[in-house]
């Protein structure tokens, strides 16, 4: 069954579908312009956002300092082209969700305003309280409604990209509700369906986040590029990996170890000032290093036996207590009632147990500066895309940003797209859609059940990256993890789905994901054993410098039938030459 | 359907001991091959730190990989996983199997919705309604970027913050009799969400939302029962936000009467 052709589909619902839909919506009406998510859009992942986004808005900022503290924040390893145009339209966008009624918190005067960040060295994070993202996705939401020409294809589960003549033209779904089979011809595609982090054990990411987008285009021939730069959020809840966001460390909130030391001093992190300081906490030092370099200094803590031991293995203390439950309430209310629901803390009068989670991607999608990819017709945006502007390490409260600022810049570009092509061949499509059909869902459900689960093979997968590409890496240990992806993969490909029915068959959409999951988890752990060099999230024990001479260069792993085959793409230098990543200076 | 009496326990476990297993009795209806729903009983693994999502997990992992539900986000903000537990509207993420003690746990979809498979409903009802509200900003004064953002002090914001924190998950309609007696009714949420952009220093909209909002579907169906604002799991009382609307109706009914010329929209 075919829908209309559009002429912009959208892959995903979250904030940067969402954006790029109304950007089309409101920019070029004449278009038509569709999304299609395998949830409602309100239930994508951005809603689980928490600290804020970034944007240079007050007088004491420029344009400048952003682009520096993102830059190194990266670790050299972003293209500052990108940056600056990220940079550069961030305030704006910031405005535009304004503008359409999102709940920023205040200053007394009525302006916006802002709170300190990790590596940032000016404040400027715009906050909904620790809300921000759950703020902005409902916004994003609640104005495309307002705009009619935006069409839903809400709870379809998209599972392959349809090319023809050399070009994008559309996709093949499941509708979730029916279980048939959906063809949605389109002139122009973007895929905007966020990060991969249940590749990991340990993840602050919910689960719908297998690294869809990523594995269609890599199966359509488009790169991945920098997937072996995976950020670890040095504050999770144990366990679970439930997020506590680092504005609760913004508002002035410390770690420490079992010997209540504030060990970041140990790390070349800065000197701690005391909590009661008018000073604390300072920009750029201590608890507001970067997430790479804290996550880091948990490992070593751990190394010592400096970490407390718990059920899930070892954890720091984040001590909030000094706030006072007023701040607390009204700054961070959320981390006290996330504490509490899942920890049974409360912060308000003690420690939360916290340990680096697996948090987001920064490689993804290659692709430009517009959000095109290397095959006509297809972009990408958010965290599933890679343009790069986050690098091997992303600063805090830039991904919310990043997905206004390119989720806008893709849907002009695939509306251009769309303009400039002729018809999509609606009726090949619909065959090669059936054929897709055939070979994809029919591998699991004809044939016999045998004794492996999906369950198994996830948390075999997940086991094998916590161990080989965790915070830090070494050659044997990715060697293992990418021979077990290996075998996962072939062991996939035998499972059979028990469950035959074809309404909400989530079973089939579960094995379909775990097919997704295995093709970004096979990018990052070759691309990392390939990367012979320590930057940012990627740290070897094996090779523990920064080796800019052989690696200021992007990775990219292209899909064939045998193991990713890996290229280099150089890193676009503007204005800031590579430079020591320094932190707790003043 | 399968007899729901209660779980013959054991002995009853000592205070403080935890048991080792706990029973979910779970809403099962296929209507590719099933006319009519059933009760499926499940033994798991009972954890003090488990909600009751971790135990469909766990029955979806390991015993049964047909049972169907939404959840995603499992930290109380994506609204996918509200169910009826025991009885009463719930998301299953932030819902304690130590709460139930000694169970069973009964687990049914959200009631007052056609129930799509086990414990998935139907919610285009309410993607409708929310459309309907008009539950977008209609700007007083329409504003270009380049002059910045709209001033709204903090005192300002706090009007209408608390109708913000709406996640969408709809245990609020469970939990409505009114609902349940006639879909037609625009609901809590919505009627929040109405509401929400009626209190926003920003918006002028009030009169175009008042169509659906003070309509015989609005506001003016609504008995103060309550039960929304108990049920909702992040305490945005929709019930408050629907008697303001029913305020601010009746003052518009009022200036209508009083001052010539304005247009009534107040039910009448």
């Amino acid at each position: 069954m075919t829908t209309p052709v559009h002429d912009v589909l959208i892959v995903g619902g979250g904030g940067a579908g969402l954006r790029a839909a109304i950007a089309v919506a409101e920019e070029q009406p004449d278009l038509s312009v569709a999304v299609v998510s395998k949830v409602y859009p309100m239930r994508s992942h951005t809603v689980s956002a928490e600290g804020g986004a970034a944007a240079v808005i007050k007088p004491d900022d420029a344009a400048q300092h952003h682009c520096y503290d993102t830059i190194s924040g990266a670790d050299w390893l972003a293209d500052q082209d990108a940056v600056e145009a990220f940079v550069a339209e961030a305030p704006g966008e910031l405005i535009q969700l304004e503008h359409w009624g999102c709940p920023w918190s205040r200053d007394p005067d009525g302006s916006v305003a802002v709170r300190p960040f990790g590596g940032m060295k000016i404040q400027r994070t715009w906050f909904a309280a620790d809300k921000t993202g759950f703020h902005m996705l409902h916004t994003l939401f609640q104005t495309a409604q307002r705009y009619r020409p935006v069409t839903r294809y809400d709870e379809w589960f998209v599972f392959d990209l349809l090319v023809h003549d050399g070009r994008c033209q559309g996709v093949a779904a499941l509708e979730l509700k029916t279980g048939a089979l959906r063809v949605i011809p389109a002139r122009s595609v973007i895929l905007c369906t966020g990060g991969a982090g249940r590749i990991f054990p340990f993840t602050t990411n919910a689960a719908i986040k297998n690294g869809d987008g990523m594995a269609l285009a890599y199966r359509a021939g488009v790169a991945l590029k920098d997937m072996e730069f995976v950020q670890y959020h040095p504050t999770g809840l144990p366990g679970k990996g439930i997020l506590i966001t680092e504005a609760a460390r913004g508002e002035g909130g410390v770690l420490v170890n079992r010997h209540g030391r504030r060990y970041l001093e140990d790390y070349d992190l800065g000197q701690p000032l005391d909590v009661g300081d008018p000073r604390h906490p300072q920009l750029r030092s201590m608890e507001l290093g970067p997430r790479d370099r804290l996550s880091q200094a948990f490992y070593w803590e751990q190394e010592k036996g400096h970490t407390f031991e718990g059920e899930f293995g070892a954890y720091v203390h984040l001590d909030v207590r000094h706030l006072g439950q007023k701040k607390i309430d009204k700054k961070i209310p959320f981390v006290r009632q996330t504490a509490l629901n899942y920890m049974g803390v409360d912060c308000v009068h003690e420690c939360i147990p916290v340990r680096p989670v697996v948090h987001y991607m920064m490689g993804g999608v290659h692709t430009d500066i517009h959000g095109a990819t290397s095959l006509p017709g297809l972009f990408a945006a958010g965290e599933c895309a890679c343009v790069s502007i986050n690098g091997a390490n992303r600063l805090g409260s830039n991904s919310l940003t990043e997905l206004l600022v390119f989720g806008r810049r893709a849907g002009l570009a695939a509306a251009r797209f769309a303009r400039g092509h002729g018809p999509v061949a609606a009726d090949v499509l619909e065959k090669k859609a059936e054929e897709e059909t055939r070979r994809i869902v029919s591998l699991h459900t004809q044939g016999a059940p045998g004794a492996d689960s999906l369950a198994t093979i996830r948390s075999e997968l997940n086991a094998a990256l916590e161990h080989g590409a965790g915070i830090y890496r070494q050659a044997d240990r990715l060697a293992a993890a990418c021979e077990k992806i290996r075998e996962l993969k072939e062991r996939l490909g035998r499972l059979k789905v028990l469950d035959r029915s074809r309404t909400f068959n989530t079973q089939l959409v579960a094995a379909l994901e775990a097919q997704f999951l295995l093709d970004a988890a096979e990018a990052v752990a070759f691309s990392a054993a390939a990367r012979r060099e320590s930057r940012g999230s990627h740290q070897r024990l094996d090779y523990k410098e920064r080796d800019d001479e052989r690696y200021l260069k992007h990775t990219l792993a292209f899909r064939t039938d045998g193991d990713p085959r890996l290229e280099y793409l150089d890193v676009v230098i503007t204005k800031w030459p590579p430079g020591a990543r320094v932190y707790g200076k003043q | 359907m399968e007899s729901s009496s209660p779980v013959a326990a054991a002995a009853p476990a000592p205070a403080g001991a935890a048991p080792p297993t706990i029973v979910l009795e779970v809403f099962r209806y296929l209507p590719d091959s099933e006319d009519a729903p059933r009760y499926e009983r499940f033994t798991v693994p009972y954890r003090h730190d488990w909600v009751v999502l971790d135990a469909l997990n766990h029955i979806k992992d390991r015993l049964d990989e047909s049972l169907a539900f939404r959840w995603s986000c499992r930290m109380g903000v994506c609204g996918s996983c509200g169910m009826m537990v025991n009885g009463a509207p719930v998301l299953t993420c932030g819902a304690f199997l130590r709460d139930y003690l000694p169970g069973p746990v009964r687990v049914e979809p959200l009631t007052h919705f056609p129930v799509s498979r086990d414990l998935i409903i139907n919610m285009e009802d309410f993607i409708h309604k929310m459309e309907a509200a008009r539950t977008w900003l209609i700007p007083k004064e329409p504003r270009r970027l380049e002059e910045g953002e709209y001033r709204q002090t903090p005192a300002q914001l706090a009007q209408y913050k608390q109708f913000t924190l709406c996640i969408n998950c709809m245990c609020c309609y469970a939990a409505c009799p009114v609902y349940g007696l006639d879909s037609t009714f625009v609901g809590p949420a919505a009627l929040a969400l109405g509401q929400r952009y009626n209190l926003d220093s920003r918006d002028g909209g009030q009169a175009e939302r008042a169509e659906v909002l003070q309509s015989d579907h609005g506001v003016w169906h609504c008995t103060f029962v309550g039960d929304c604002s108990r049920a909702c799991p992040k305490g945005v009382d929709p019930a408050g936000a629907i008697q303001m609307g029913k305020v601010q109706g009746t003052v518009e009914y009022m200036k209508a009467l009083l001052l010539p010329g304005r247009r009534a929209r107040a039910q009448g």
